[in-house]
């Protein structure tokens, strides 16, 4: 057994000890004083007095000791589930990456493990060994009144569970439902407290999350009722077991020594039960979590992993897109329907198109966080195969690239180059990455903040990614170690932009993504910084996402995109002498820009 | 007992009553008790018949129905009390209005209101029950044992106190590492969650693998800071069960003796045997329930501190509602809107938003309202909202006060009410895209609806949807993109003909130059006939204005002048 095992087994048996403890110190109490009414030599009664001392020290330490192992052993596996959690989400395209809602949902599923261990397992295992040492006490000294205990002790840990379970299990599979409408509709009240002010629809929305309220309510109020008759009936078995018992003894005619330890052994051995009662409710949304938490380790990443993954090819990188064609879902339009371009060393091409064109697809593909359909995606160097191509500080050693560079893959000795469905994803976003779409902000230091874009960088690379982003005069502000993300230091949608942009800037891979850097930024920013974002990136190979055209006259290629096809494409100065969706979106851009 | 709780209880007759049913219950349950060692003793011992059993039973069934009326009562009461607190969370969050509620405190509102309260259960239905019984019982038991056994009861009385100052003390301790290591613990507990979401961000910086170490790492410091605190915890729970199977010893061994002296009757010694523990179980039972309890307290400190804390610093609740109609200016026409010498301060920050602002716009003028990002522009918007409340200065509606410290919840809903307003970034509500466009015109019918999505160009998006107008949007629902979002904000302006006044901030931010086009067309359409106030970057909002103010750092510091053309503009 390992060792996470052994220590379940070590809590388990501390929660044992700890209820056999109190079991024997009532039985031996009540045969002490029992047995003393005899009147016997005090010789036999000694061993009896050292037991009650005896258990009665040992029963609260190990209840210390079985609360400490079974929080440490809970912890544990906590830490474990979310662990195991955190590896399914890393593959692109694992559930729940869109709500942040969802996700704290998820992340508190996993405390659904501790729950389980703390309030479920490891309580009923010394349950049902208290239980059971009460049983065969009773079969040495009367086995009738034993098969009464074993009833009643059945009765309580089996049939009441069993039929409470049965009876409550739609209302318990309609309460998360519910409390994920309440928090809904309280979430809808407060983001979007100024819509409803302005529309006057505030009474609306109170009047919804109130129903909200009162749906939930009820349903807790069932539960509140099923578990106080679970209470009940658990009670009431333990008071009528104990009064068989004792009825069953004094037919048989026991004496009073055996009736006084049964009867109070069979009345204490009911004690770690009856609290199990009203748990086998709430384990049943604690079964529902781990559920959850197992669908989405099952679900299957976004992208499949090449079994034998090829070598990066060395040198400055040309990456082709042929044909390329993605879709979202099987019964949707394509997002991408055959997008073809190529991205030589140096050359920097911008993509524009209305929103839903397809754009972001696009990167996503390049970034292989989505699986295409059709067509391929080809990156050659100008030699085939090497060390990873000095992916700027952005490599951290994590895949292992050495083993991958002396292995001879199957793209890598090809003059066309590799494949990027044969490199690992990793890899791939290695030679192609940059500015994101929802770039997040952590809570951690702003240095800290940037440096995950390049771990190894230093202090003047640091400056130099925030000078270029234009974001020295608010990091001065701010401070370099003050923590981001909490206490409502939060980041402002332009500044995120910026720091976003520093971070692509800092990461410097051979192919620099853009998704719209100037998004979220107003007017005037959004210039200045579109002009020094194409003054950084001027020699680099660089694809722009914009739906800006301002300064695309000194890209190397415009690529204009609708429906995910391309309609269009050129230089600037070529585009705008074509009648179409570019001269009409520039025309209406300057037409209105000179002030 | 937490006193604004206390407070709540008592003025709610439903909460109460159920209250006190379910103490009663408790304190009648935990009594029944004696009674119940009485008879078992008895029988034991053999002073009473058999058939005293039979009562027994009588009594165990009484404690189980009493136990059934505590648990539901406690279930009323506590969903009562959440449901109170909840209801008058959100009115008076919707009092304090959007300007108070920044994005990341609401983010922990949400929370608060939601589960947070769920907090109270544990300490309404556990440990208020809890300290009533352990008011009651020990020393029931104890008359009983002192009139049984003197010496017994005199053992129980000097041990008995030992668990409340024990637990006093060790608890004090606790509390004190406790709080140390309370911002550590919520600092790694948060940090999975933290890199959670934030794994695309890591996956493009091929950061996420390295992260799964961080995350082991932390999590393990995580547990062992949890277990240093949880040793200290738990020896206050230590203590009490100590108390009290030491206590039992304490009294099972010398009455044992007695007997073998002939001093003592085996039936007042089983007696004892059996009430001595029920002196301690409750003390215990309030000791266990009191970590849980401390949680509900906390959440109840915090819905208090909203309610009562924030009361006092949001003027416009304090203010008196006046009379229906008092002084709310006359719809119909598009008004003229006045700002005279009008500061604007938020709570807490030293300079002013809006300083001495002066501006006329006529009626049916088009304003365009320029300057860089956080010049003030959205919070003229929000004051002409009602959002925010001038430090001094007037903003005056056709000649009627509109924004002063006089004006109250009605007068906003009538001047409200004449508005279509656009925010920067919109809110979509979990319900169906057509509720979210009639969000201010309950009343539209599909087709409005329908006619309103297409002046907004956002009818060819909304039919591709899997459900068209009925699909549902929200966290749980689709996902539209900014500018999809964007033209439903739109719609829901143009959902609503009888407005007079149009508050648009920046429209077509985040919008590609096509849909940008569409939608500065709409909007001059819908400005028709209207004042309108334009929160505007982009070249093409700015070309649709009659007048240009440019305000920089509170304070207008160009304007174009106000052209004084009569409605619609002469464009």
């Amino acid at each position: 057994m390992n060792r996470a095992g052994w220590r379940i087994v070590l809590a388990a048996l501390a929660g044992i000890a700890a209820e056999l403890a109190g079991l024997a110190l009532i039985g031996t109490a009540a045969w002490l004083i029992t047995r003393a009414a005899e009147q016997p030599p005090l010789a036999a009664l000694t061993v009896a007095i050292v037991g009650v001392r005896a258990f009665a020290t040992s029963k609260g330490v190990l209840r210390y000791a079985e609360r400490l192992t079974g929080h440490d052993v809970a912890l544990r596996a906590q830490a474990t589930t979310r662990e195991r959690l955190y590896q399914a989400l890393i593959p692109a395209g694992a559930p729940g990456q869109k709500g942040a809602d969802l996700l704290s949902r998820m992340v508190d599923d996993t405390d659904a493990v501790q729950d389980l261990l703390v309030r479920g397992v490891l309580p009923a295992i010394a349950a049902l060994v208290t239980g059971l040492a009460a049983v065969v006490l009773g079969l040495f000294l009367l086995p009738a009144a034993a098969l009464v205990l074993l009833a009643g002790l059945l009765v309580a840990g089996l049939v009441l569970p069993a039929g409470l379970t049965a009876l409550t299990r739609r209302r318990a599979a309609r309460l998360a439902p519910a409390r994920a409408e309440l928090a809904t509709r309280v979430a809808d009240l407060l983001h979007g407290a100024a819509d409803l002010a302005a529309y006057g629809a505030g009474d609306r929305a109170l009047a919804a999350a109130a129903e909200a309220d009162a749906r939930l309510a009820a349903l807790e109020r069932g539960q509140a009722r099923t578990s106080a008759l679970a209470t009940c009936l658990g009670v009431l078995t333990q008071g009528l077991t104990t009064a068989a018992v004792v009825l069953v003894a004094q037919e048989a005619g026991a004496g009073s020594v055996a009736t006084a330890v049964l009867a109070l052994t069979s009345l204490v051995s009911f004690e770690p039960l009856l609290p199990m009662i009203g748990a086998a409710e709430r384990m049943t949304g604690v079964s529902a979590a781990l559920r959850r938490l197992r669908e989405v380790r099952a679900t299957p990443p976004a992208v499949t992993e090449p079994a034998r993954p090829a070598a990066v090819p060395g040198g400055p990188l040309t990456v082709e897109v042929e044909d390329l064609v993605v879709r979202h879902a099987a019964d949707r339009a394509p997002a991408l329907n055959g997008v073809s371009l190529t991205l030589t060393p140096g050359k920097r091409v911008a993509v524009v198109g209305p929103s839903g064109a397809g754009k972001s697809t696009l990167l996503s593909a390049l970034m292989r966080l989505v699986e295409p359909e059709s067509g391929t995606i080809r990156i050659s160097g100008t030699t085939a195969g090497g060390a990873a191509s000095g992916g700027g500080a952005g490599a951290d050693g994590a895949g292992g690239a050495g083993e991958e560079a002396s292995s001879p893959g199957p793209g890598g000795a090809a003059g066309r180059g590799v494949d990027l469905r044969d490199l690992p994803s990793d890899e791939a976003r290695r030679i192609m990455t940059g500015l994101t779409q929802d770039p997040y902000v952590f809570q951690a230091s702003f240095r800290d903040n940037l440096r995950l874009a390049g771990p190894e960088a230093g202090e003047e690379a640091l400056a130099e990614a925030v000078r270029r982003a234009r974001l020295e005069r608010w990091v001065e502000r701010t401070g370099w170690d003050t923590v981001l993300g909490e206490d409502g230091r939060t980041v402002s949608g332009g500044q995120l932009q910026r720091l976003a942009l520093a971070r692509a800037l800092l990461n410097d891979p051979p192919v620099l993504l853009l998704d719209e850097p100037a998004e979220a930024l107003d007017e005037e920013t959004a210039d200045a910084l579109m002009g020094d974002l194409l003054d950084a990136t001027r020699g680099r190979t660089t694809l722009l996402v914009t739906h800006r055209l301002r300064g695309l006259e000194e890209v190397d290629e415009i690529v204009v995109l609708e429906n995910g096809s391309v309609v269009q494409r050129g230089t600037h100065r070529e585009l705008v002498e074509t009648p179409g969706y570019y001269r009409d979106l520039w025309r209406s851009e300057a037409m209105v820009s000179r002030r | 007992m937490h006193k604004d709780l206390l407070r709540l209880i008592r003025s709610e007759q439903a909460v109460r009553r159920h209250l006190v049913l379910c103490l009663a219950a408790a304190i009648l349950a935990g009594l029944l008790v004696l009674l119940q060692a009485e008879l078992l003793a008895g029988v034991l011992s053999g002073r009473l018949a058999v058939t005293a059993l039979w009562t027994l039973a009588l009594v165990v069934a009484a404690r189980a129905l009493l136990g059934l009326v505590q648990g539901v009562a406690a279930g009323h009461a506590s969903t009562a009390v959440k449901s109170v607190l909840r209801h008058r969370l959100l009115a008076r969050l919707q009092e304090m209005g959007p300007a108070r509620l920044t994005s990341h405190r609401s983010g922990e509102l949400v929370t608060l209101t939601g589960r947070g309260l769920d907090a109270l259960d544990p300490y309404l239905s556990g440990y208020l029950p809890a300290v009533a019984v352990g008011g009651v019982v020990p020393i029931a038991v104890l008359a009983r044992l002192t009139f049984a056994d003197l010496s017994s009861a005199v053992i129980v009385l000097v041990t008995l106190p030992l668990i409340p100052v024990f637990g006093a003390l060790v608890g004090m301790h606790t509390k004190a590492v406790t709080e140390r290591q309370w911002r550590a613990l919520s600092r790694l507990g948060g940090h999975f969650l933290d890199v959670v979401r934030g794994l695309p961000t890591l996956r493009a910086f091929g950061r996420a693998r390295y992260q799964a170490e961080v995350i082991a790492r932390v999590t393990a410091e995580h547990r062992s800071a949890t277990m240093r605190t949880l040793r200290v915890a738990f020896l206050s729970s230590m203590v009490l069960e100590l108390a009290a199977s030491l206590s039992l010893a304490l009294v099972a061994v010398p009455v044992g003796l007695r007997l073998l002296g002939g001093t003592l009757d085996l039936p007042t010694a089983l007696l004892v045997l059996l009430l001595a523990p029920e002196a301690y179980l409750p003390l215990r039972n309030m000791g266990t329930r009191f970590h849980a309890a401390m949680e509900g307290v906390t959440a109840a400190d915090d819905a208090f501190a909203v309610l009562d804390g924030e009361a006092a610093a949001s003027r416009t609740a304090a203010a008196p509602r006046p009379a229906a109609g008092g002084g709310a200016p006359g719809a119909g026409t598009a008004p003229e809107i006045r700002l005279e010498n009008v500061t604007v301060r938020y709570p807490g920050r030293g300079e002013a938003a809006l300083e001495d602002v002066s501006l006329v716009i006529a009626p049916g003028e088009r304003v365009a309202l320029v300057g860089e990002s956080g010049a003030g522009k959205s919070t003229l918007l929000h004051l002409l909202l009602g959002f925010l409340t001038p430090e001094s200065g007037r903003v005056l509606v056709d000649g009627v006060e509109l924004a002063g410290p006089g004006t109250g919840a009605q007068e906003w809903e009538a001047w409200r009410a004449r508005l279509a307003s656009v925010p920067q970034r919109p809110h979509l509500f979990a319900s169906s895209v057509a509720d979210n466009i009639r969000l201010g015109a309950p009343g539209a019918t599909p087709d409005q609806v329908r006619a309103a999505a297409r002046a907004a160009h956002a009818d060819g998006f909304v039919t591709e949807l899997p459900q068209g107008y009925d699909t549902a949007l929200g966290e749980r629902g689709v996902n539209l993109s900014a500018g999809q979002r964007q033209r439903i904000a739109l719609a829901r302006a143009f959902c609503r003909p009888a407005a007079d006044v149009l508050l648009l901030d920046e429209p077509t931010a985040r919008l590609d130059g096509r849909s940008e086009a569409a939608i500065v067309a709409a909007t001059r359409k819908l400005a028709e006939g209207r004042t309108a106030v334009i929160v505007a970057h982009r070249p093409a909002m700015i070309e649709l204005a009659d007048r240009v103010v440019r305000i920089d750092d509170g304070r207008v510091v160009s304007d174009s002048g106000a052209v004084t053309t009569g409605a619609g503009g002469a464009r």
